[in-house]
Protein backbone atom coordinates (compact mmCIF):
# COMPACT_ATOMS: atom_id res chain seq x y z
CA UNK A 1 0.00 0.00 0.00
CA UNK A 2 2.36 2.46 1.00
CA UNK A 3 4.76 1.02 -1.41
CA UNK A 4 1.80 2.13 -4.21
CA UNK A 5 1.45 5.15 -3.33
CA UNK A 6 4.80 6.17 -3.26
CA UNK A 7 5.34 4.34 -6.85
CA UNK A 8 2.35 6.57 -7.65
CA UNK A 9 3.97 9.93 -6.28
CA UNK A 10 7.92 9.07 -8.07
CA UNK A 11 5.49 8.71 -11.44
CA UNK A 12 3.53 11.77 -10.50
CA UNK A 13 6.85 13.65 -10.13
CA UNK A 14 8.51 12.15 -13.54
CA UNK A 15 5.13 12.85 -15.31
CA UNK A 16 5.44 16.49 -14.12
CA UNK A 17 8.76 16.17 -15.37
CA UNK A 18 8.13 15.15 -18.58
CA UNK A 19 5.71 18.06 -19.01
CA UNK A 20 8.07 20.34 -18.11
CA UNK A 21 10.73 19.47 -20.54
CA UNK A 22 7.88 19.04 -23.12
CA UNK A 23 7.03 22.65 -22.45
CA UNK A 24 10.74 24.19 -22.56
CA UNK A 25 11.22 21.90 -25.90
CA UNK A 26 8.58 23.54 -27.74
CA UNK A 27 9.14 26.90 -25.85
CA UNK A 28 12.56 26.68 -27.41
CA UNK A 29 11.55 25.52 -30.61
CA UNK A 30 9.19 28.23 -30.68
CA UNK A 31 11.77 31.04 -29.68
CA UNK A 32 14.36 29.37 -32.68
CA UNK A 33 12.01 30.45 -34.91
CA UNK A 34 12.86 33.89 -35.79
CA UNK A 35 16.00 32.82 -34.69
CA UNK A 36 16.47 30.03 -37.61
CA UNK A 37 14.49 32.99 -40.04
CA UNK A 38 17.56 35.42 -39.58
CA UNK A 39 20.15 32.41 -39.97
CA UNK A 40 18.83 31.58 -43.13
CA UNK A 41 19.67 35.13 -44.46
CA UNK A 42 23.00 35.58 -42.77
CA UNK A 43 24.27 31.91 -43.74
CA UNK A 44 23.60 32.73 -46.89
CA UNK A 45 26.42 35.76 -47.54
CA UNK A 46 28.29 33.42 -45.55
CA UNK A 47 27.73 30.88 -47.55
CA UNK A 48 28.78 33.22 -50.94
CA UNK A 49 31.99 33.87 -49.03
CA UNK A 50 32.21 30.03 -48.74
CA UNK A 51 31.78 29.76 -52.32
CA UNK A 52 34.61 32.14 -53.70
CA UNK A 53 36.82 30.56 -51.16
CA UNK A 54 36.40 27.56 -53.51
CA UNK A 55 34.03 25.08 -50.98
CA UNK A 56 31.09 23.15 -52.66
CA UNK A 57 27.55 23.28 -51.17
CA UNK A 58 27.82 20.22 -49.07
CA UNK A 59 31.51 21.34 -47.33
CA UNK A 60 29.57 24.58 -46.21
CA UNK A 61 26.50 22.56 -45.30
CA UNK A 62 29.19 20.58 -43.19
CA UNK A 63 30.92 23.63 -42.14
CA UNK A 64 28.19 25.17 -40.94
CA UNK A 65 26.26 22.23 -39.41
CA UNK A 66 29.54 21.16 -36.92
CA UNK A 67 31.02 25.08 -36.17
CA UNK A 68 27.32 26.97 -35.82
CA UNK A 69 29.48 30.35 -35.79
CA UNK A 70 29.33 33.37 -37.79
CA UNK A 71 32.06 35.30 -37.23
CA UNK A 72 34.07 32.13 -36.74
CA UNK A 73 33.13 30.62 -39.87
CA UNK A 74 33.79 33.69 -41.79
CA UNK A 75 37.31 34.08 -40.46
CA UNK A 76 37.92 30.18 -41.29
CA UNK A 77 36.75 30.47 -45.13
CA UNK A 78 39.25 33.68 -45.05
CA UNK A 79 42.02 31.57 -44.03
CA UNK A 80 40.81 28.89 -46.51
CA UNK A 81 40.99 31.41 -49.27
CA UNK A 82 44.07 32.87 -48.79
CA UNK A 83 45.46 28.93 -48.01
CA UNK A 84 46.66 29.84 -44.55
CA UNK A 85 48.30 26.97 -42.24
CA UNK A 86 46.50 24.68 -39.95
CA UNK A 87 47.63 26.70 -37.38
CA UNK A 88 46.74 29.91 -38.63
CA UNK A 89 43.24 28.56 -38.68
CA UNK A 90 43.41 27.45 -35.15
CA UNK A 91 44.17 30.69 -34.11
CA UNK A 92 41.78 32.54 -36.08
CA UNK A 93 39.19 30.42 -34.84
CA UNK A 94 39.73 30.90 -31.66
CA UNK A 95 39.94 34.45 -31.72
CA UNK A 96 37.02 35.07 -33.53
CA UNK A 97 34.92 32.80 -31.25
CA UNK A 98 36.45 33.29 -27.75
CA UNK A 99 33.21 35.42 -27.07
CA UNK A 100 31.83 31.60 -26.56
CA UNK A 101 34.52 30.99 -23.89
CA UNK A 102 32.92 34.04 -22.06
CA UNK A 103 29.27 32.62 -22.53
CA UNK A 104 30.32 29.30 -21.79
CA UNK A 105 31.36 30.43 -18.37
CA UNK A 106 28.77 32.10 -17.91
CA UNK A 107 26.18 29.41 -18.98
CA UNK A 108 27.86 26.54 -16.82
CA UNK A 109 26.50 29.23 -13.62
CA UNK A 110 23.37 28.58 -14.37
CA UNK A 111 23.51 25.22 -15.40
CA UNK A 112 22.23 22.64 -12.07
CA UNK A 113 25.46 21.20 -10.43
CA UNK A 114 23.94 18.07 -10.94
CA UNK A 115 23.45 18.15 -14.35
CA UNK A 116 24.28 15.41 -16.07
CA UNK A 117 27.16 15.51 -18.72
CA UNK A 118 25.78 14.68 -21.57
CA UNK A 119 23.63 17.77 -21.40
CA UNK A 120 26.45 19.87 -21.31
CA UNK A 121 28.20 18.50 -24.14
CA UNK A 122 25.12 19.03 -26.23
CA UNK A 123 24.34 22.04 -25.00
CA UNK A 124 27.73 23.00 -25.43
CA UNK A 125 27.44 22.04 -29.26
CA UNK A 126 25.30 24.99 -30.00
CA UNK A 127 26.58 28.05 -28.04
CA UNK A 128 25.89 31.20 -30.22
CA UNK A 129 25.18 34.60 -29.80
CA UNK A 130 21.59 34.14 -30.26
CA UNK A 131 20.97 30.36 -28.49
CA UNK A 132 22.70 32.14 -25.50
CA UNK A 133 20.86 35.00 -25.63
CA UNK A 134 17.59 33.25 -25.41
CA UNK A 135 18.99 30.41 -23.36
CA UNK A 136 20.39 32.74 -20.39
CA UNK A 137 16.80 35.12 -21.00
CA UNK A 138 15.16 32.20 -19.06
CA UNK A 139 14.96 32.76 -15.29
CA UNK A 140 16.38 29.60 -12.90
CA UNK A 141 18.52 26.96 -13.57
CA UNK A 142 18.59 25.92 -17.18
CA UNK A 143 16.74 23.38 -19.07
CA UNK A 144 18.29 21.34 -21.44
CA UNK A 145 15.26 20.54 -23.37
CA UNK A 146 14.59 24.50 -23.78
CA UNK A 147 18.01 24.87 -25.65
CA UNK A 148 17.42 21.50 -27.72
CA UNK A 149 13.82 22.68 -28.99
CA UNK A 150 16.12 25.87 -29.93
CA UNK A 151 18.82 23.96 -31.85
CA UNK A 152 16.19 21.81 -33.73
CA UNK A 153 14.62 25.39 -35.40
CA UNK A 154 17.89 27.26 -35.54
CA UNK A 155 20.75 24.88 -37.06
CA UNK A 156 19.15 23.70 -40.23
CA UNK A 157 18.74 27.13 -41.22
CA UNK A 158 22.10 28.01 -40.42
CA UNK A 159 23.42 24.34 -42.82
CA UNK A 160 20.83 24.52 -45.19
CA UNK A 161 21.30 28.17 -45.78
CA UNK A 162 25.24 27.82 -46.29
CA UNK A 163 24.40 25.71 -48.38
CA UNK A 164 21.95 27.01 -50.54
CA UNK A 165 24.16 30.51 -50.85
CA UNK A 166 26.82 28.31 -52.39
CA UNK A 167 24.66 27.20 -54.78
CA UNK A 168 22.21 30.43 -55.74
CA UNK A 169 25.00 32.79 -54.82
CA UNK A 170 23.06 36.48 -54.84
CA UNK A 171 19.97 35.51 -55.96
CA UNK A 172 17.65 36.39 -52.87
CA UNK A 173 16.55 40.35 -53.72
CA UNK A 174 18.85 42.67 -51.75
CA UNK A 175 15.94 44.23 -49.52
CA UNK A 176 14.85 41.07 -48.16
CA UNK A 177 18.22 39.70 -47.16
CA UNK A 178 18.80 43.95 -45.82
CA UNK A 179 15.58 43.28 -43.75
CA UNK A 180 16.16 39.73 -42.51
CA UNK A 181 19.74 41.16 -41.12
CA UNK A 182 18.37 42.77 -38.56
CA UNK A 183 16.24 40.11 -36.67
CA UNK A 184 19.25 39.08 -35.07
CA UNK A 185 20.21 42.14 -33.37
CA UNK A 186 16.36 42.88 -32.75
CA UNK A 187 16.63 39.53 -30.64
CA UNK A 188 19.55 40.86 -28.95
CA UNK A 189 17.64 43.78 -28.26
CA UNK A 190 14.57 41.61 -26.79
CA UNK A 191 17.43 40.00 -23.99
CA UNK A 192 19.07 42.97 -22.69
CA UNK A 193 16.56 46.16 -22.53
CA UNK A 194 14.00 44.37 -20.07
CA UNK A 195 16.93 43.48 -17.86
CA UNK A 196 18.08 47.23 -17.95
CA UNK A 197 14.41 47.97 -16.70
CA UNK A 198 15.01 45.65 -14.10
CA UNK A 199 18.85 46.46 -12.87
CA UNK A 200 19.96 50.08 -13.20
CA UNK A 201 23.53 48.96 -13.64
CA UNK A 202 22.79 47.10 -16.17
CA UNK A 203 21.50 50.06 -18.14
CA UNK A 204 24.24 52.18 -17.93
CA UNK A 205 26.55 49.33 -18.93
CA UNK A 206 24.60 49.05 -22.10
CA UNK A 207 24.81 52.44 -23.10
CA UNK A 208 28.63 52.74 -22.40
CA UNK A 209 28.60 49.29 -24.34
CA UNK A 210 26.82 50.93 -27.39
CA UNK A 211 28.94 54.06 -26.67
CA UNK A 212 32.13 52.03 -27.01
CA UNK A 213 31.56 49.93 -29.29
CA UNK A 214 30.33 52.57 -31.60
CA UNK A 215 34.21 54.64 -30.50
CA UNK A 216 35.91 51.51 -31.57
CA UNK A 217 34.84 51.31 -35.07
CA UNK A 218 37.41 55.09 -35.25
CA UNK A 219 39.76 54.89 -32.85
CA UNK A 220 43.15 53.83 -34.31
CA UNK A 221 44.24 50.55 -33.85
CA UNK A 222 41.09 49.33 -32.54
CA UNK A 223 38.81 49.45 -35.73
CA UNK A 224 41.38 47.67 -37.53
CA UNK A 225 40.77 44.53 -35.45
CA UNK A 226 37.99 41.89 -36.21
CA UNK A 227 34.73 42.47 -34.71
CA UNK A 228 35.24 39.16 -32.59
CA UNK A 229 38.26 40.45 -30.55
CA UNK A 230 36.95 43.88 -30.29
CA UNK A 231 33.56 42.54 -28.82
CA UNK A 232 35.84 40.20 -26.14
CA UNK A 233 37.99 43.05 -25.40
CA UNK A 234 35.18 45.26 -24.48
CA UNK A 235 33.42 42.65 -23.38
CA UNK A 236 36.23 41.72 -20.51
CA UNK A 237 36.88 45.69 -20.06
CA UNK A 238 33.49 47.13 -19.16
CA UNK A 239 32.23 43.51 -17.43
CA UNK A 240 35.46 43.67 -15.54
CA UNK A 241 35.13 47.37 -14.47
CA UNK A 242 31.42 46.95 -13.52
CA UNK A 243 32.09 43.93 -10.83
CA UNK A 244 34.64 46.03 -9.67
CA UNK A 245 32.94 49.16 -8.98
CA UNK A 246 29.36 47.64 -8.82
CA UNK A 247 30.01 44.09 -6.83
CA UNK A 248 27.01 41.93 -6.84
CA UNK A 249 25.67 40.52 -3.37
CA UNK A 250 25.42 36.88 -3.56
CA UNK A 251 21.66 37.12 -2.70
CA UNK A 252 20.70 38.96 -5.35
CA UNK A 253 21.39 35.78 -7.76
CA UNK A 254 18.43 35.16 -9.17
CA UNK B 1 43.90 20.28 -52.36
CA UNK B 2 40.41 18.10 -50.75
CA UNK B 3 41.66 16.28 -48.44
CA UNK B 4 43.20 20.00 -47.58
CA UNK B 5 39.52 21.19 -46.97
CA UNK B 6 38.47 18.44 -44.75
CA UNK B 7 41.14 19.16 -42.66
CA UNK B 8 40.48 22.52 -42.21
CA UNK B 9 36.73 22.36 -42.00
CA UNK B 10 37.92 19.96 -38.99
CA UNK B 11 40.13 22.42 -37.34
CA UNK B 12 37.66 24.27 -37.70
CA UNK B 13 34.82 22.25 -36.08
CA UNK B 14 37.44 21.03 -33.44
CA UNK B 15 38.49 24.61 -31.81
CA UNK B 16 34.47 25.62 -32.09
CA UNK B 17 33.57 23.21 -30.12
CA UNK B 18 36.81 23.20 -27.54
CA UNK B 19 36.11 27.03 -26.71
CA UNK B 20 32.55 25.75 -26.01
CA UNK B 21 32.61 22.50 -24.21
CA UNK B 22 35.76 23.54 -21.67
CA UNK B 23 33.78 25.83 -19.46
CA UNK B 24 30.19 23.99 -18.95
CA UNK B 25 32.53 20.41 -18.29
CA UNK B 26 35.15 21.99 -16.24
CA UNK B 27 33.31 24.56 -14.15
CA UNK B 28 30.84 22.44 -12.31
CA UNK B 29 30.51 24.24 -9.33
CA UNK B 30 29.18 27.26 -8.39
CA UNK B 31 31.81 30.36 -8.22
CA UNK B 32 31.89 31.78 -5.29
CA UNK B 33 34.30 34.38 -5.63
CA UNK B 34 32.38 38.03 -5.85
CA UNK B 35 33.98 39.33 -8.33
CA UNK B 36 34.06 36.62 -10.93
CA UNK B 37 30.20 36.16 -10.09
CA UNK B 38 29.51 39.72 -10.77
CA UNK B 39 31.77 39.71 -14.06
CA UNK B 40 30.06 36.29 -15.41
CA UNK B 41 26.39 38.33 -14.46
CA UNK B 42 27.30 41.25 -16.49
CA UNK B 43 28.69 39.46 -19.39
CA UNK B 44 26.05 38.50 -21.24
CA UNK B 45 24.57 42.07 -21.39
CA UNK B 46 27.54 43.45 -22.11
CA UNK B 47 28.43 41.30 -25.13
CA UNK B 48 25.35 41.39 -26.74
CA UNK B 49 24.98 44.80 -26.19
CA UNK B 50 28.59 45.39 -28.26
CA UNK B 51 27.59 43.59 -30.93
CA UNK B 52 24.15 44.87 -31.64
CA UNK B 53 25.63 48.65 -32.03
CA UNK B 54 26.71 49.76 -34.47
CA UNK B 55 26.63 46.94 -36.01
CA UNK B 56 23.06 46.46 -36.64
CA UNK B 57 23.21 50.18 -38.09
CA UNK B 58 25.81 48.66 -40.78
CA UNK B 59 24.06 45.24 -41.97
CA UNK B 60 21.18 46.91 -43.64
CA UNK B 61 21.67 48.85 -47.05
CA UNK B 62 21.18 52.19 -45.72
CA UNK B 63 22.21 53.14 -42.35
CA UNK B 64 19.21 55.18 -41.61
CA UNK B 65 16.43 52.06 -41.66
CA UNK B 66 19.36 50.29 -39.17
CA UNK B 67 19.10 53.08 -36.52
CA UNK B 68 15.08 53.33 -37.18
CA UNK B 69 15.13 49.32 -36.92
CA UNK B 70 17.49 50.35 -33.73
CA UNK B 71 15.01 52.59 -31.78
CA UNK B 72 11.78 50.73 -32.92
CA UNK B 73 13.53 47.98 -31.30
CA UNK B 74 14.77 49.43 -28.07
CA UNK B 75 11.07 50.73 -27.51
CA UNK B 76 9.43 47.14 -28.27
CA UNK B 77 11.75 45.24 -26.05
CA UNK B 78 11.61 47.79 -23.56
CA UNK B 79 7.40 47.44 -23.64
CA UNK B 80 8.32 43.33 -23.53
CA UNK B 81 7.62 42.16 -26.54
CA UNK B 82 9.23 39.06 -26.61
CA UNK B 83 11.86 37.68 -28.80
CA UNK B 84 10.07 36.82 -31.85
CA UNK B 85 7.60 40.18 -32.13
CA UNK B 86 10.76 42.52 -31.72
CA UNK B 87 12.90 40.69 -34.15
CA UNK B 88 9.89 41.05 -36.49
CA UNK B 89 9.34 44.73 -35.52
CA UNK B 90 12.91 45.35 -36.67
CA UNK B 91 12.68 43.66 -39.95
CA UNK B 92 9.59 45.65 -40.66
CA UNK B 93 10.98 48.97 -40.34
CA UNK B 94 13.79 47.69 -42.58
CA UNK B 95 11.99 46.89 -45.66
CA UNK B 96 9.04 49.35 -44.99
CA UNK B 97 11.65 52.17 -44.78
CA UNK B 98 13.81 50.79 -47.22
CA UNK B 99 10.83 51.48 -49.63
CA UNK B 100 11.16 55.12 -49.22
CA UNK B 101 14.59 55.72 -48.63
CA UNK B 102 16.45 53.96 -51.52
Amino acid sequence: MEQEILTKRISGKRSFKIQTNNNAFKSGMKDGVPIGLGYLAVSFSLGIMAKSAGLTPFQGFLVSLLCNASAGEFAGFSVIAAAGSFLEMAMAILVANARYLLMGCALSQRMEPGLALRHRLIMAFDITDEVFAITIARPGWLNPYYTYGAMVTTMPFWAIGTALGVMAGNMLPANIVSAFSVALYGMFLAVIIPQAKKDKVVAVLIVISFALSYLGTYIPFIKDMSDGTKTIIFTILISAGAAILFPRKPQEES
Amino acid sequence: MNTDIYIYIFIMAAVSYAIRVLPVTLIKKQIKNQFIQSFLYYVPYVTLAVMTFPAIINATQSKISGILAFIAGTIAAWFNFGLFKVAVTCCAVVFISELFIL
